[in-house]
């Protein structure tokens, strides 16, 4: 449904985005994760024809990025990070309008459909410049549903929502990438860990990473981080530590507090724990993190920034 | 065709929205109306025919000058200060259909103010015999509009330039005034480069004729052109945003 080689877009001497390769089915969420500036939006706009890529190709809904720009846009649907309204039309007005340029069949009805789905049909003779942010927000996610888009693409969708709110948008958009291709950016890994089927992090307009929430956590930290604490001084623990087979890897993060990494596969809190004691530090706490997104977001993200340096994108 | 229907729509109804379009219509209808006013006087008081046709489309054409930037000033420079540009953009609308909806919308606005103006028209033809001369009239109108169509066009095509309506109302400012003066440089002079300049000048184009009720087609070809080759620059600005 989605289907790009080689997307790399430059403005002038920056080059945003950087021989992006990466495709969603049908029926996928796909998420799209990076820090600010990473390249994210600029992706988006060119999956949705908003501009053509300096270079690379694609295909999204089964159309030519570059060739047929008139028939993606006709089957994507784009709710771009900054909510496209008019403040001075009614939520109606403005989803009508909508509604007309793409000359959807029976329209009232659709856009009556669609108000009731995102739950704005309390305020529909409302203008859109009273409406609080979350509720502007459902009527940009309301207008990108309109024609019942095969692509559903989000540039931050979860901005401006209460958690209440948040949670009732994720059921919506988990049930539309049932059926429909959903791609949608976000910098709140928690949200991209409980929606998406898939991940992709990119980072200095390059992807850096590419799988299931699941599957880059269990990556990146093998068999977890487990941190032990210690009353007083740790000296010497370190080394006991180190001494362990199946410890990859301890760091102090303070005198009395230390990280083990473990080899994939492997538990050592109970050898650890028997070290600690037997070595005569008086163990507080041991515990053991499950990588989250979150840390694979900033490890790789941090690693590559290093290499990338100042090459990394500025714009978002 | 379709979609230039949809913009021009809903573009229009926004003129009845915004507080800045019936300023520059209360402006203008307010303006004129002082100058009729005047005018009126001066004739029943001096005596003479009523010139009808030169009390309003003489100070209508300078105000023009200075109110068509604000009529345009926002419509395509909004869109891109708030994002709605990328709307416009990511639907299934082509370039050219974008810029002829607004531009419609803009000049169907002016239109309506334009055509207030007939009631000096009305009210004069009562009060006169054997009445007015309508086709001079009519002359006048016609001219008008098409120029309006043109001053409208500069103003959509700075507008995409800018995402800044005041830079936006400037440069529509500027340029209509340059358009408007540019012959007068050239007044006693003759030669190729005169003969261009003298062509381009809007002025000649509307005071040479139609203000005097003569309707030449080469002043019509002259302003349609001018809105032509305007809005297909608007075009092109919209269109490199893709490619740039």
């Amino acid at each position: 449904m989605i289907e790009v080689q080689g997307l790399t877009k430059r403005y002038g001497q920056r080059t945003a985005i950087d021989q992006l390769t990466f495709h969603a089915q049908k029926g996928e969420i796909v998420g799209f994760l990076g820090p600010n500036g990473a390249g994210k939006t600029t992706t988006m706009r060119i999956l949705t024809g908003y501009m053509p890529p300096s270079e690379g190709a694609g295909r999204v809904a089964g159309f030519d990025l570059l060739t047929e720009s008139l028939e993606v846009r006709k089957r994507v649907g784009y709710l771009p990070e900054n909510v496209p309204l008019y403040p001075e039309m009614t939520v109606i007005q403005y989803l009508d309008f909508v509604a007309e340029l793409r000359q959807i069949a029976g329209r009232q009805d659709r856009v009556d459909e669609v108000m009731e789905l995102v739950r704005i049909d309390h305020r529909a003779e409302s203008y859109i410049g009273n409406l609080s942010k979350g509720l502007r927000q459902r009527v940009g996610l309301a207008q990108a549903l309109l024609h019942k888009p095969e692509v559903l693409i989000m540039d931050e969708p979860m901005d401006g929502f209460d958690p209440q709110e948040q949670m009732e948008v994720k059921k919506l958009i988990r049930q539309i990438g049932k059926e429909q291709t959903v791609m949608l950016s976000t910098h709140i890994l928690a949200h991209a860990q409980e929606l998406c089927d898939r991940v992709i992090i990119i980072n200095g307009g390059r992807i850096v990473a590419e799988d299931t929430p699941e599957r880059l956590s269990a990556q990146i930290a093998g068999g977890g981080r487990i941190q032990v604490l210690v009353d007083g001084d740790g000296a010497g623990l370190a080394e006991a530590l180190r001494a362990l087979p199946g410890v990859t890897h301890v760091r102090a993060l303070s005198e009395s507090r230390f990280e083990v990494e473990t080899a994939p596969g492997t538990d050592g809190r109970a050898k650890i724990a028997q070290t600690v004691v037997n070595g005569g530090w008086p163990l507080l706490e041991l515990h053991r993190d499950k990588a989250t997104l979150e840390q694979v977001f900033i490890e790789l993200t941090r690693e590559d920034q290093a290499e990338a340096g100042d090459a990394a994108a500025k714009e978002g | 065709m379709r979609n230039t229907w949809t913009m021009a729509k809903r573009e229009f109804a926004h003129y009845f929205v915004s507080p800045a379009a019936y300023v520059v219509a209360f402006v203008y209808l307010v303006i004129l109306g002082i100058i009729f006013n005047i005018n009126l006087n001066s004739s029943i008081f001096f005596g003479g025919p009523p010139q009808v046709v030169q009390w309003v489309f003489g100070p209508f054409v300078t105000l023009m000058l200075f109110l068509s930037p604000g009529i345009t000033m926002r419509v395509l420079a909004e869109e891109q200060r708030t994002g709605t540009m990328e709307l416009l953009l990511t639907a299934p609308l082509r370039e050219w259909e974008l810029v002829l909806g607004k531009w419609l919308a803009a000049f169907a606005f002016t239109a309506v103010i334009v055509f207030l103006s007939g009631l000096y028209f009305l009210i004069t033809n009562a009060f006169t015999s054997p009445g007015l001369d309508r086709g001079a009239i009519l002359a006048a109108y016609v001219g008008f509009l098409l120029m309006c169509a043109a001053f409208l066009a500069i103003g959509v095509f700075t507008s995409s330039l800018f995402a800044s309506q005041i830079a936006a109302f400037f440069a529509t400012m500027g340029v209509s005034i340059v358009l408007w003066l540019v012959g007068a440089l050239f007044q006693n002079q003759t030669g190729a480069w005169a003969d261009v300049i003298n062509y381009i000048d809007l002025s000649s184009h509307y005071y040479n004729n139609f203000f005097s009720g003569v309707i030449d087609l080469a002043d019509m070809v002259y302003f349609l052109s001018a809105t032509a080759l305007f809005l297909f620059l608007t075009t092109r600005v919209v269109e490199s945003r893709r490619w740039r």
